[in-house]
């Protein structure tokens, strides 16, 4: 975190975002009206408001958000342990060079005929496009595949139409593997470091994925003008848009940044639901590199996981609300918040 | 106590427990290890106020700078001790405890009007203008048979809260 200790004042956004906080508090426990005279104990009681700052020493909603919750240890007795550790050397011998193998193949074949496509075609655009969505489409099939994974979608297939974008809730960045692999989306990311970032410059860019930087606050209007002029074009693909803004946990939704719903188009909810027997997906981006958790995914027995599509996010998948805005993992609330309260 | 290990004896439980009067069960204790760990990142064996104001319901509090001077690099044993006055079990006197020394913000064992009035302003904030304040606190110290001079001591706080009590709790979370 760049500024120890400082608040950072966020935009006005967070201000016209507030939601309506009586929906959030448990059931009778109002705003209290004050009746009868002022006494000298009433004024002087401010145990509700310690009580609140002590309940949120010993236990918060935000940080459960971003917390891994570990799976329930069930090889621990004498008849499971050894199986466990058979799984453990078929997982990591048989099928984590399987997988590798596959990858690489797949890598590959998708090499092969890209950088072919790409700069053979450069006269003949739409053809070269669509030549280059359906690659990305079967490399991502790859990656899908390498980490074994059973998606079940439902719902009708995203299609190429101007003025729609699709949202969907964010676990980890295979989030996007997963429905790159169903339709070239082009989607908003923020720009990676390493191995991620040469992928993003040079394959994504033509999906005409947009970058955009976190920390830059001017960045904004750029993204914003960006945004507006992906949807406006016909021959653009579909636009793929995570709101919350971070990876959660996949038990959460936290608070949706506005921005995908000001664009003026229609909205196309999608939810990714990970079945967490299999493996936990979420992608704690301050525990682990992502080179790590693709590892750790590829060692795993399989990714399985739901996608729905146009159904309403957060009821539809069990997903659980909560008031916090996603980029106070990045930063402090602002002084007008505590003001208000 | 171990202070880079994340491992807690049962002699170490023993002793917290010990150190906060049993205001705590030791599965209590446990939890909150779990959940002082989880605040304390680089596990230097205290929480430092930018890690306590990480945690956005308590940044927006607003007596959390009051109690950031109060917490701030605590370690583990002190920080089960200063939370053992929201313990169902606590006495009235080590809540009241705890209210007056949130008021007595320089420590010198008397909570004069002005600290009153300094409290009432991180409550109130702009819902209310200097004067008013003034003006309520005033009325209602008279009422109660005290002075715009008084300083007020613990034992004049225990007086104040006897009559009706007190409920200020917080439920450890316990797996």
């Amino acid at each position: 975190m760049s500024n120890p200790g400082k608040l950072i004042t966020s935009s006005s956004e967070l201000d016209l975002d507030r939601p309506n906080i009586e929906d959030y508090l448990p059931s009778g426990s109002s705003i209290q009206e004050p009746h009868g005279k002022l006494r000298l104990r009433d004024l002087l009681d401010i145990s509700p408001t310690l009580t609140e700052a002590a309940g949120a020493i010993v236990d918060d909603s935000f940080t459960r958000c971003f917390k891994s919750n570990p799976p329930e240890p069930w090889n621990w007795n004498i008849y499971l342990f050894p199986l466990w550790c058979c799984g453990v050397l078929f997982r990591y011998g048989i099928l984590f060079p399987s997988r590798v193998l596959v990858l690489t193949i797949g890598w590959i074949i998708f090499l092969s005929s890209y950088i072919p496509v790409h700069f053979l075609l450069k006269g003949h655009d739409k053809l070269r496009k669509k030549l280059e969505r359906s690659l990305v489409e079967l490399i991502c099939s790859f990656f899908v595949a390498s980490w074994t994974g059973v998606v079940k979608y439902h719902g009708p297939r995203p299609s190429m139409r101007p003025k729609q974008v699709f949202v969907a809730n964010h676990t980890s960045m295979i989030d996007f593997i997963i429905l790159e692999q169903m339709t070239a989306f082009s989607v908003i990311m923020q720009k990676h470091p390493g191995w991620v970032g040469l992928l993003q410059s040079t394959i994504l860019e033509s999906l005409g994925c947009i970058w955009f930087n976190r920390s830059e606050s001017k960045d904004r209007e750029i993204v914003a003008k960006k945004l507006r002029e992906h949807v406006q074009g016909a021959d653009n693909n579909p636009l793929l848009i995570f709101p919350e803004g971070t990876c959660v946990n996949n038990h959460y939704t936290v608070m949706f940044k506005k921005g995908a719903f000001e664009l003026g188009c229609t909205v196309c909810p999608i939810a990714i639901k990970y079945n967490k027997i299999f493996v936990d997906a979420f992608w704690n981006s301050r525990k682990q590199s992502f080179t790590m958790h693709l590892l750790q995914l590829m060692t795993s027995w399989a990714v399985v996981c739901d996608v729905w599509v146009r159904d309403i996010i957060s009821v539809r998948a069990g997903l659980k609300k909560v008031p916090w805005d996603g980029y106070l993992k990045y930063s402090r609330p602002s002084p007008k918040h505590r003001e208000r309260k | 106590m171990g202070n880079a290990s994340s491992m807690l004896t049962q002699y170490d439980i023993e002793e917290v427990q010990r150190h906060c009067h049993n205001l705590f069960s030791q599965q209590e204790i446990v939890s909150l290890y779990k959940r002082f760990c989880q605040l304390d990142r680089n596990a230097k064996g205290f929480i430092s106020a930018d890690e306590f104001l990480s945690v956005p319901e308590f940044a927006m509090n607003p007596l959390s700078q009051r109690l950031l001077k109060m917490v701030d690099g605590l370690n583990f044993k002190d920080f089960v001790a200063f939370l053992s006055a929201f313990s169902a079990k606590a006495s009235l006197e080590q809540k009241v405890g705890l209210i007056f020394k949130v008021y007595d913000s320089d420590g010198n064992g008397k909570v004069s009007f002005n600290d009153i009035l300094e409290v009432l302003q991180d409550l109130s904030g702009s819902f209310m203008s200097d004067e008013q304040r003034q003006q309520v606190l005033c009325q209602v110290l008279k009422e109660a048979g005290y002075t715009r001079e008084s300083y007020l001591m613990l034992d004049d706080f225990i007086k104040v809260f006897g009559h009706f009590g007190l409920k200020m709790e917080v439920e450890v979370p316990v797996d």
